[in-house]
Order: structure tokens, then C-alpha cells, then sequence
């Protein structure tokens, strides 16, 4: 068997940086919106209606009780299927349904991790605050909310590392995100091995630098080390 | 003398645990009261009721013209004019000083944040602190954090200060600079109601001092009279452990 990485790299490289495109900003829509559907979620699952607390928690459990391949392929095959019979036409393109798959699975994780930085938040700042006049919802944003931020963060950083890398599941539905282009490529010429090293070290320097920079959000933001 | 804290015939419950029976005390303006007693006895959980961080099993707190306990009440109205301070000093870490200072000020759109910066450093120098304005909570002592957090507490421009044993979490070689502080603020005139252990305080400082044990108001008196000459059984056994 010849390898011929130098001919693969020639060939891959442009599928891969359309690829990366994809996956970039995929990643970045579906954190950002994962992220505030959490918060959302978050206060529902502590606030005083019992039909918010009630379908965060519902929601929480579907999207963790079920593999997020079977969710991609709702949204995007079954749903669009029932729109097209009833509407006469598809809801989601591709990318839409992928995000959607992404943010909600994000927003899921998130809803757990915002409201265990929020337990984790000392009561005796809540009363300090509230003994200061604040009302509950100022409390909220202005003392409780940016430490439970801190307090999360590690596991914020871990899901925005799991939610890049979950963007690659989405080749099932014909995103044309990183891992997509590589399988198109490697099946197309059935070259394997080579293709799949490429990809990973695609993957691995996106993470690497958001790793990176995610220290550097964390070294910042430690208030209690900080002179 | 005007009345500025009335409680009346309070009660309080956790669950099946009764933590305060029928406890009634009228605070004058100007007034310090201590509250001394064991632990558990009700002394915090008393404290806490009268700005509403506990809400009441039954009875009723007034403070001025304000029934606390009426849930109708806006509470953080009331609250502007109620300064407090804490055990575990409660200071907001993600805040300098200054910033946790002029936090409430600024958010309750009582100051403009230049205002509001001003006050911050004279109440700083006020207690004796001016040099720390920058400086986060982890980077002070626990004498120095305890009187940010009674600065922090008058940056509202209370009317009435509670204290929940503001020196208990503190070395002891720092107890002092926080009472003085204190001690100051009740020569200004300060209506403060002080649950506490420092018994020389309470005696040198306070108006009157009062015995909480199981939940109840034991005694009460002019703290000469008070220590001298306890007329209870209760506070003569808590007086003859901690004297």
C-alpha cells in the first residue's frame, strides 16, 4: 500500500477549508444561541410557574434521553417531510436543521450547567444583596449571575469543545461541515487513511485554539487571583 | 423617644422547630440594643425577621410607619432605609471595594455613579480604609473586609443598622477596629440592633441589653443593671459561662 499525503493535501485542502467554513459558524450560531436557550431554560427550571418548570425539565430530558443523530434526523427529514405534505414546503435547509440540533443539545447541557454555577453562588450573597434593597432580579444579574458565570466556566469551555466536535454528526444530514467534505472526498477516491489524518488535525488545531484561548478567559475573569 | 422598629408577639417555625415564641421589643431612634444569648437560640433568626430575610409564622414587625410583615409591603422600599451586616461578611467578590460599595447606590438609582464613587471613598476614609478602594475582597483581611461591609451597608444611608455577630467570624486581634466602627456609629446616633457575643461592647456600647434563649426574650435591661444584677435564672447561667 502507497501513501501519497502530498497529493491528498493538494486535494482535500480546498474541501477542507470550505468545510471548516461551515463548522465555524455553525459551532459559533449554535453556542451563542445554546447558551441564551440555557439561561432561558435555566430560569424557567427555578422560577415560580410550575408549567415553565415543567417544560424545562421535559425539554432537559428529551434532548439528554436521546442520541442527537436520531434529533438531526427528525428535524430535518420527519419535520420537513410534515411541512412539505401540509405547507408544500420545507421548513429547514440542511444547515438550519443542524443548528437547530446543535443549539438545542447545547441548550440542554447548558440549562444543567448555568443552574449548578447558580446553586453554587454562597446564599449569604443573595441575602446581601437583597438586605441592600436589590430587588430578586437584580440580585440575579448584577450578584449572583456574574459569579455563577465564573463558577461555570470550566464546564462552559468543555461544552463549547463538545458541541464543535458534535457539529461532525451533522454529516449524516449533509451539512457540509469539515467531516462531510472528508467523507465526500475519501469515499469518492477511496483514499482513508490519509483523508481522516487530515481531518483530525483540522479538528484538533480549532480546538487547540480555542483551548487556548479559553485560559485566557479564565486567567481573566479570576477575580479571586487576580492583584 | 419615637419608635422606629416595633415587633409584636413574633413567632417563627422551620418545619416543626419553633425558633422564636412570642417575641415582642420596641426599638427607640437612636437606640442600640444588644441581643446576647446561646447559640440556637433564636437571636439571628430574630434579627433577620426584622428586614424581612425570614418571613414571620405569625405576629408582626413594624419598622416606622411599615408593617414588614404585610406581604403588601414593598419590602425594598423598606430595605433602603435598613442596613446590614454579616457573620460571613457577604461581600461580593467579583467587586472591589468601592464597587461593592457604590453597587446599591447606583442600582437603586439613588446616586449617580460619580455620587455614589464619592460617598465610596468618604465612607472608605470613614472606616479608616481609603487606601483599599481598588483592592477585591480576597485581598483584604477579615477586619478590613467586615468594615467594607459596614460601609457598604451605610452607603444607602440607613436609618436603622442590624448586626448579625459582625466580629464572630474574625481573629481576635481584629475584633477591635470592627467595634470601634460600630462604636462610632452609636455615637452618631445610629438606631442599632446588635446580636453579638463581645459582652464588654454590649455592656460599654449598648442602651439595653437583651437575653435570648430557647426562642424567647428572656431578660432585658440597662446593661449596668443587666449584668450586675441579672434577675433570671436563665441569664444568670449564660452570664456565669461567658463572664
Amino acid at each position: 500500500m502507497n501513501f501519497d499525503f502530498a497529493r491528498v493535501f493538494q486535494e482535500l485542502t480546498p474541501l477542507l477549508w470550505d468545510g471548516f467554513q461551515t463548522t465555524v459558524y455553525v459551532s459559533i450560531i449554535s453556542i451563542v444561541l445554546g447558551m441564551m436557550v440555557g439561561l432561558l431554560s435555566c430560569y424557567f427550571r427555578t422560577c415560580r410557574f410550575r408549567i415553565l418548570r415543567f417544560l424545562a425539565a421535559s425539554y432537559v430530558w428529551v434532548i439528554r434521553g436521546t442520541p442527537m443523530i436520531v434529533q438531526a434526523f427528525f428535524f430535518f427529514f420527519g419535520l420537513n417531510q410534515v411541512t412539505q405534505a401540509m405547507l408544500g414546503f420545507q421548513l429547514l435547509s440542511r444547515d438550519m436543521a443542524g443548528i437547530l440540533t446543535v443549539t438545542l443539545n447545547a441548550g440542554a447541557y447548558f440549562t444543567e450547567i448555568f443552574r449548578g454555577g447558580i446553586a453554587a453562588v454562597d446564599k449569604g450573597q443573595t441575602e446581601a444583596a437583597r438586605s441592600l434593597s436589590l430587588p430578586q432580579s437584580r440580585t440575579m444579574l448584577r450578584v449572583v449571575l456574574p459569579q455563577a458565570l465564573r463558577i461555570s466556566l470550566p464546564s462552559m469551555v468543555n461544552q463549547w469543545i463538545i458541541s464543535i466536535k458534535d457539529t461532525a454528526i451533522l454529516s449524516a444530514i449533509a451539512v457540509g461541515e469539515l467531516m462531510n467534505r472528508t467523507q465526500v472526498y475519501a469515499f469518492g477516491t477511496f483514499v482513508f487513511f490519509e483523508s481522516f489524518i487530515f481531518v483530525a488535525v483540522w479538528y484538533l488545531v480549532l480546538l487547540s485554539a480555542l483551548m487556548i484561548l479559553s485560559n485566557r478567559l479564565e486567567a481573566r475573569m479570576n477575580y479571586d487571583k487576580k492583584n | 423617644m419615637t419608635k422606629k422598629i416595633r415587633v409584636t408577639n413574633l413567632y417563627k417555625s422551620f418545619g416543626e422547630l419553633e425558633v422564636l415564641r412570642d417575641v415582642s421589643l420596641d426599638v427607640a431612634e437612636g437606640e442600640v440594643v444588644c441581643v446576647i444569648g446561646p447559640s440556637g437560640g433564636g437571636k439571628s433568626t430574630f434579627l433577620r425577621c426584622i428586614n424581612r430575610l425570614e418571613t414571620v409564622s405569625g405576629g408582626e414587625v413594624q419598622v416606622d410607619d411599615d408593617i414588614i410583615t404585610d406581604p403588601k409591603t414593598d419590602i425594598n422600599k423598606v430595605r433602603e432605609r435598613i442596613g446590614m451586616v454579616f457573620q460571613s461578611f457577604n461581600l461580593f467578590p467579583h467587586l472591589t471595594a468601592k464597587k461593592n460599595i457604590m453597587l446599591a447606590p447606583v442600582d437603586r438609582k439613588k446616586m449617580t455613579k460619580a455620587e455614589a464613587e464619592e460617598k465610596a471613598i468618604s465612607l472608605l476614609t470613614r472606616v479608616g480604609l481609603s487606601d483599599k478602594a481598588d483592592n477585591y475582597p480576597h485581598q483584604l483581611s477579615g477586619g478590613q473586609k467586615q468594615r467594607v461591609a459596614i460601609a457598604r451597608a451605610l452607603a444607602m444611608q440607613p436609618e436603622i443598622m442590624l448586626f448579625d455577630e459582625p466580629t464572630s467570624a474574625l481573629d481576635p486581634e481584629m475584633v477591635g477596629e470592627v467595634l470601634q466602627v460600630m462604636h462610632e456609629l452609636a455615637k452618631e446616633g445610629m438606631t442599632m440592633v446588635v446580636v453579638t457575643h463581645e459582652m464588654g461592647f454590649a455592656r460599654d456600647v449598648g442602651d439595653r441589653v437583651i437575653l435570648m434563649a430557647d426562642g424567647q426574650l428572656v431578660e432585658e435591661g440597662k446593661p449596668k443593671d443587666f449584668f450586675a444584677n441579672p434577675k433570671e435564672l436563665r441569664t444568670q447561667e449564660f452570664l456565669s459561662t461567658v463572664l
